[in-house]
């Protein structure tokens, strides 16, 4: 029972999350910021598998989050939604289809990686990271080019589907699968490193000459492993397009996919839990220092001595995190967990649980 | 039927021949020595059995079966493990994870069965955690089962190192340089070591190597290249006196 106690207390967390949000006990400000906390941790963990694991350096995390979104916004659009014709499906299906909408649109990310998971079986290190860039540029410039889902403008019309959820039951549905998806996530990435296949990606990273001649298959390893870290970012992407109700191509460009990998080194490199963490972390962050009442006081020293200085909250925030990557990368450059896992730094919690 | 077979391998980097017309027939069981001046295209040769290289000409095959064309976790599953010049060990992972990726090549389950952690994940996992720690047993490093190798001593890598490589079960051992870098009491081990595995293990032995005291005590047969060239082959005593070897390590004495 004292193995199982970590999964009881998530367990339970979440049913709790999602009972005060039935109450009206957090509002939707608090809900939107506790979802982004679960896109930004399917983010991290997931380019976590290239970027830490693998050892590769990946720029262009976004663009699979990209086309997780619009996959499932048109295809949540086509079954329950108005604007690309009458639905083609009933809308009490809503509940039982969206997981499956999320999902295809995370298999179709999938296999958008192989774009850059075939380059990468010849080129390492920064070379591929422009390619990434580039595969990046690529998918936001076709999706905008293509006028038929909005181009340009954006799509919306996803929301229908989530409507369509309320009208069985009204509840927090979007919290609730952002949960059980972000879940799904940690879940399946923790048992993909810790079997001997996955350790195979680590070989990878530490000495790739050495991982090939002792028979691990180094170009499957990387297509199976760009594949799930874009098939995962995919499933974010479809979550995100849903909890927002409208997604335009320039909102995965490269700030986005910075962002996952600003997370990434927040938390440290190949650390699973890290990734966790830095996602919490830097979601908070953000949302904290969106308070201009904070921002006033953090500066009061600065603008005691300049009194005719208004510093804005959305400019000085952009000031703020940078600065505290700075500092980090200087005093801290392996992150905040360097490569290990918080059962390494604790060793008394592996008391209270047992994954397999 | 021979295990090793090498017939006229030639392998040209532009206009530079590093191997030219090498060949070499080896039966099971035999522990076979290649030495020759640095720059000689020892380590080529081993990167064109291994697969690294495709040869420019001349053909390797292994029990009869050609390599050519074939990726070099590929060649491994076929039975040949190889070390390295400068020891290449993964060294932020645990030696008992170091023996157990390196049973990828019968890993026998999918990234699915690692998701789903089906009946079959479990027993694969199972006998590879069985082949590693008796493995380890076998080689006396049971001890540094969960040591991470950058924090053994030199003497003790170059042995995990070895026995990642038997861990791949081969039937041909591939030893680049094994005591480079060793101290004489560790080249006393690493003697002893090669040798026990010589005679405990179905197995043939291709070495390269520097030192005389380690070739001359353990190779049966000796091939000396110098400019990719075969000079001379033969019993470690033949070698010694041949004047051609002599001049290639030693150089002209009338210059």
């Amino acid at each position: 029972m004292k193995d199982k106690t970590l999964q009881i207390v998530l367990a339970l967390s979440c049913i709790f999350l999602i009972a005060m949000a039935q109450f009206g006990m957090i509002g939707n400000y608090i809900q939107a910021v506790f979802m982004f906390v679960g896109i930004n941790i399917i983010m991290s963990t997931s380019l976590n598998l290239v970027n830490g694991n693998m050892g590769e350096f990946s720029c262009g995390h976004a663009a699979f989050m990209c086309v997780g979104a619009y996959v499932s916004s048109v295809l949540s659009v086509l079954f329950f939604g108005k604007t690309l014709g009458d639905p083609l499906l009933p809308s009490y299906m809503a509940v039982f289809i969206f997981p499956i909408i999320i999902l295809i649109g995370g298999v179709v990310a999938a296999i958008a990686g192989i774009i850059v998971a075939l380059p990468s079986f010849k080129t390492r290190g920064d070379y591929l990271a422009i390619i990434t860039i580039a595969v990046n540029y690529i998918i936001i410039s076709a999706i905008e080019n293509m006028s038929f889902i909005g181009g340009s403008r954006g799509f919306q019309g996803m929301k229908d589907t989530v409507w369509a959820m309320l009208d069985i039951f009204n509840g927090p549905w979007m919290l609730m699968w952002v949960t059980v998806f972000t879940i799904f996530t940690v879940w399946i990435i923790r048992r993909f490193v810790s079997s001997t296949y996955g350790k195979g990606i680590n070989a990878i990273c530490q000495d790739e000459v050495a991982a090939e001649i002792m028979s691990v298959n180094t170009d499957k390893m990387k297509l199976v492993n760009f594949m799930l870290s874009s098939g995962l970012a995919g499933i974010a992407g479809g979550l995100f397009a849903h909890i927002v109700g409208y997604v335009n191509p320039q909102s995965f460009n490269i700030l986005k996919s910075t962002e996952a990998m600003v997370m990434v080194y927040l938390g440290g490199m190949g650390s699973l839990s890290g990734a966790v963490l830095a996602a919490i972390l830097f979601t908070g962050l953000m949302e904290v220092l969106r308070s201009q009442a904070l921002i006033e006081f953090i500066l009061s020293p600065v603008t005691f001595v300049f009194p005719e200085w208004e510093p804005s909250a959305g400019v000085i925030k952009w000031v703020l995190i940078p600065l505290i990557l700075v500092l980090l990368m200087q005093f801290r450059p392996e992150g905040i967990m360097g490569n290990k896992e918080l059962s390494d730094w604790f060793p008394k919690l592996k008391k209270y649980y047992k994954f397999k | 039927m021979s295990l090793l077979n090498i017939d006229g391998l030639t392998q040209r980097f532009g206009g530079l021949q590093a191997v030219s017309e090498f060949s070499v027939d080896m039966k099971g069981g035999e522990l076979m020595g290649l030495i020759g001046p640095n720059g000689a295209g020892k380590t080529t040769i081993f990167n064109l059995i291994s697969g690294f290289y495709q040869p420019t000409e001349g053909t390797i095959s292994l029990n009869g079966k050609p390599t050519a064309g074939l990726k070099p976790h590929q060649v491994t599953s076929m039975g040949v493990a190889r070390t390295f010049q400068n020891i290449r060990l993964w060294h932020d992972m645990t030696v008992l994870d170091n023996i157990r990726i390196s049973q990828h090549y019968r890993m026998g389950y999918s990234v699915w069965d690692s998701f789903l952690r089906t009946k079959k994940y479990i027993r694969c996992e199972k006998a590879i955690e069985t082949i590693a720690y008796d493995l380890l047993e076998a080689m006396s490093l049971k001890e540094f089962a969960e040591e991470l190798p950058k924090n053994l001593p030199y003497g003790l890598q170059r042995r995990v190192e070895i026995a990642r490589a038997m861990s791949i079960k081969p039937h041909l051992l591939l030893l680049d340089e094994p005591a480079a870098g060793l101290n004489s009491s560790d080249v006393e081990d690493l003697i002893k070591l090669i040798r026990w595995i010589h005679e405990n293990f179905d197995i043939t032995i291709f070495m390269i190597e520097h030192q005389m005291k380690v070739v001359t005590s353990l190779c049966q047969w000796i091939k000396v290249i110098d400019f990719g060239a075969t000079i001379a082959e033969g019993t470690a005593e033949d070698i010694q006196s041949n004047p051609a070897v002599i001049k290639a390590y030693l150089g002209d004495d009338n210059i």
